[in-house]
């Protein structure tokens, strides 16, 4: 698949008074034409950071590595004045947030917030025709009467409709890469179920890449091709999504779907939970950042960050356990093989 | 001893806004928790579960209905005369963040309700309590002295059961407790919460939105749609044979963790928003998204009636 976006070595890091919180510790990854990657991880695991940096969209406290790269068609953005960006924001790349509220002007009516987002990258457009388009848009995202829903202002909008308007803003340009921080995360499963239904057949329509950032595995399992695993700062897991579901290649990975209870869940036993919390990231592990909360860790894991294992196409995993000349006993991996 | 540790009867929560609207917050529930069980509520955001809670804990004057602890009335006892029953009944809330005093150590924010109740007389007869509690909880004794910023979101949470279990309540009333949390932390806490109650027996009312860990930790499963308890029953008979339309939408829209079955499904969901509950449709409040919806649902209410052997449900396709 061609690529649409290429990031390699990723580093971000943020400077504060109690010392330099690296965010993000060398990431790379592609995202192909048409496909949509899902990111999952904790909070504080550099998922949103990595997507933030990508469209540097970061507070002035955050350094990105000089040897950091992000390819996006061709065109390196790393090294790209504000402005050079700004021609990128919101037309070839665009992005929704978590929070719907707090991401729309609370003074503006929506149908001129959308406005100004056409407007900002295509100056030729006339009144008339912005408003045609804006009326397009919330068609497409399904808000019902956008002719009269168009003049109101955010708060006279559920979370869902808040959302579908971002959606639409975002939309607007016909961005080749949509970023989607967590964009259900603060709605109900219901609205979230309708959201996710649209963004699958807008995805389908308008055959943009989305990369879809969220700590739920339930919903990477219902839109995304193919999933990066982070915890702390780094990709700990890539796979195509059947696969990881089906054979998890990371004791993360594993610790984190054992602790989601099933719709059939044994009732009786404890519910398997992942002992410890997340690393400080002013000064993580030297060695494998989920080594302190493995159940599977060994010395190595501590010492040494482990080198990434291929687990076949678009298949990487960054654990110990999966070098060959790794012990048998106690390893998820090589039990996995014996069965 | 009574066999509940807690019933609502017809429990109704107004809120009025300005002259003449009013908030149909909490409209005619009514159920019951049994000593040493889990009765989980769940709906969408608005439903009216947390004013529920708020209601039974007195933190509002119910409009109407009747709250009975340990089978005595408390529905409109002031709260001097509630003061001595609050020890039965404790709290723990969603936001770790904001429910935990900035300015105590949590070695005072877990001795707070012991002194507040007199089962301590100062801060050094507390300490043997407090110790404990915080061991129990996952906590160290070196943990005491310091302050809730210096904690992650789950310690906190910890912390907040902490202050909630220490007067050994037999009733606590968990709004969202895992909701703020990280996947890999909210296991360990309903874990903890769990072996607690084995321990102890005390009852929790466990409020969520989250109905696949709703249905782990529950034996009791009620469904709340727009102020009004829809459907309650056994917490497997629930995600077995869901009967209410809404619980059958809320239960389809669940992303799967898997995705060869998330493929299968296509249909299911609810569609549209929540209406206004300034002005809630009248009959059925659900039929404006409803599926099923016959003339009758839109004129008239149905009411709650037992469709199976303790499965109820407000619902007239089961008339």
């Amino acid at each position: 698949m061609e690529a649409i976006l290429t990031v390699n070595n990723l580093k971000t890091t943020f400077l504060t008074g109690s010392g330099a919180v690296q965010a993000v510790r060398g990431i790379s990854f592609q995202v192909g034409k048409g496909e949509i990657v899902g990111i999952v991880g904790e909070s504080g695991s550099g998922k949103s950071v990595s997507s933030m940096s990508i469209l540097r969209l970061l507070p002035g406290t955050a350094r990105i590595d000089r040897e950091s790269s992000i390819v996006f068609d061709g065109q390196e953005l790393t090294g790209l004045t504000p402005k050079q960006l700004r021609q990128i924001r919101g037309k070839r790349i665009s992005m929704i947030f978590q929070d719907p509220m707090s991401s729309l002007n609370p003074l503006i009516p929506v149908g001129k917030q959308v406005e100004e987002m056409l407007k900002i990258h295509h100056k030729e457009l006339t009144r008339e025709q912005l408003r045609r388009q804006v009326l397009e848009l919330f068609g497409q995202v399904r808000i019902p009467e956008p002719e009269k829903r168009l003049k109101e202002f955010p708060h006279q909008f559920s979370g869902g409709m808040r959302q579908r308007v971002m959606i639409a803003m975002a939309l607007a340009n016909k961005p080749d890469l949509l970023i989607a921080d967590e964009p259900t995360t603060a709605l109900d499963v219901t609205i979230q179920d309708q959201i996710l239904k649209q963004l699958r057949t807008l995805q389908q329509e308008s055959g943009a890449s989305i990369i879809f950032i969220t700590h739920d595995l339930g919903v990477v399992a219902e839109l995304c091709q193919r999933v990066l695993v982070m915890y702390g700062g780094l990709i700990m897991e890539e796979a195509p999504i059947d696969d990881l579901f089906e054979n998890p290649g990371h004791p993360y990975t594993m610790g984190l779907m054992a602790s989601i209870p099933a719709l059939n869940q044994d009732k009786t036993g404890r519910l398997p939970s992942i002992p410890g919390s997340p690393p400080d990231m002013t000064n993580p592990p030297q060695g494998c950042p989920f080594a302190p909360r493995c159940p599977y860790a060994r010395k190595i894991c501590a010492a040494q960050c482990p080198p990434y294992v291929s687990l076949g196409e678009n298949r990487r995993s960054m654990c110990w356990l999966l070098q060959p000349d790794a012990p048998a006993e106690n390893n998820p991996f090589r039990k996995e093989a014996a069965r | 001893m009574n066999e509940n540790i807690l019933e609502v009867e017809h429990l109704t929560q107004h809120f009025r806004l300005g002259r003449k609207e009013v908030v149909h917050a909490v409209d005619d529930v009514s159920f019951c928790i049994r000593r040493g069980q889990t009765l989980g509520l769940v709906g969408e955001s608005g439903c009216g579960k947390s004013s529920c809670a708020r209601s039974i804990i007195r933190v509002y004057d119910p409009t109407g209905g009747t709250i009975l602890l340990d089978g005595t009335d408390i529905t409109h006892m002031s709260q001097k005369q509630l003061q001595p029953l609050r020890r039965k009944m404790q709290m723990v809330f969603q936001d770790p963040y904001s429910s935990l005093n900035a300015r105590m150590t949590v070695r005072d924010i877990i001795a707070e309700p012991l002194l507040a109740h007199h089962v301590v007389k100062n801060r050094e007869q507390a300490n043997s309590f407090v110790y404990p509690m915080l061991e129990r909880v996952g906590l160290t004794r070196e943990h005491a002295d310091r302050y809730a910023h210096e904690f992650s979101g789950g310690q906190r949470q910890r912390v907040g059961i902490a202050r909630a279990l220490v007067l050994q309540p037999e009733l606590v009333i968990c709004d969202e407790p895992i909701s703020a949390l990280d996947v890999s932390i909210q296991a360990q806490v309903v874990n903890l919460l769990r072996d607690y109650q084995q321990e102890k027996g005390l009852a929790y009312l466990f409020i969520a939105h989250d109905l696949s860990m709703v249905r782990y930790v529950s034996d009791v499963v009620g469904v709340m749609y727009l102020g009004q308890l829809v459907e309650l029953c056994g917490a497997e008979e629930i995600y077995s044979h869901p009967l209410h339309p809404y619980t059958q939408g809320l239960l389809s829209a669940i992303p799967v963790a898997n995705p060869a079955l998330a493929r299968q499904k296509k249909s299911g969901g609810v569609a549209g928003d929540l209406p206004s509950p300034v002005t809630p449709p009248a009959g059925c409040r659900f039929h404006t998204r409803c599926p099923f919806a016959k003339p009758i649902c839109s004129q008239e209410a149905p009411c709650m009636k037992e469709a199976a052997p303790g499965h109820s449900v407000a619902c007239h396709l089961y008339d």
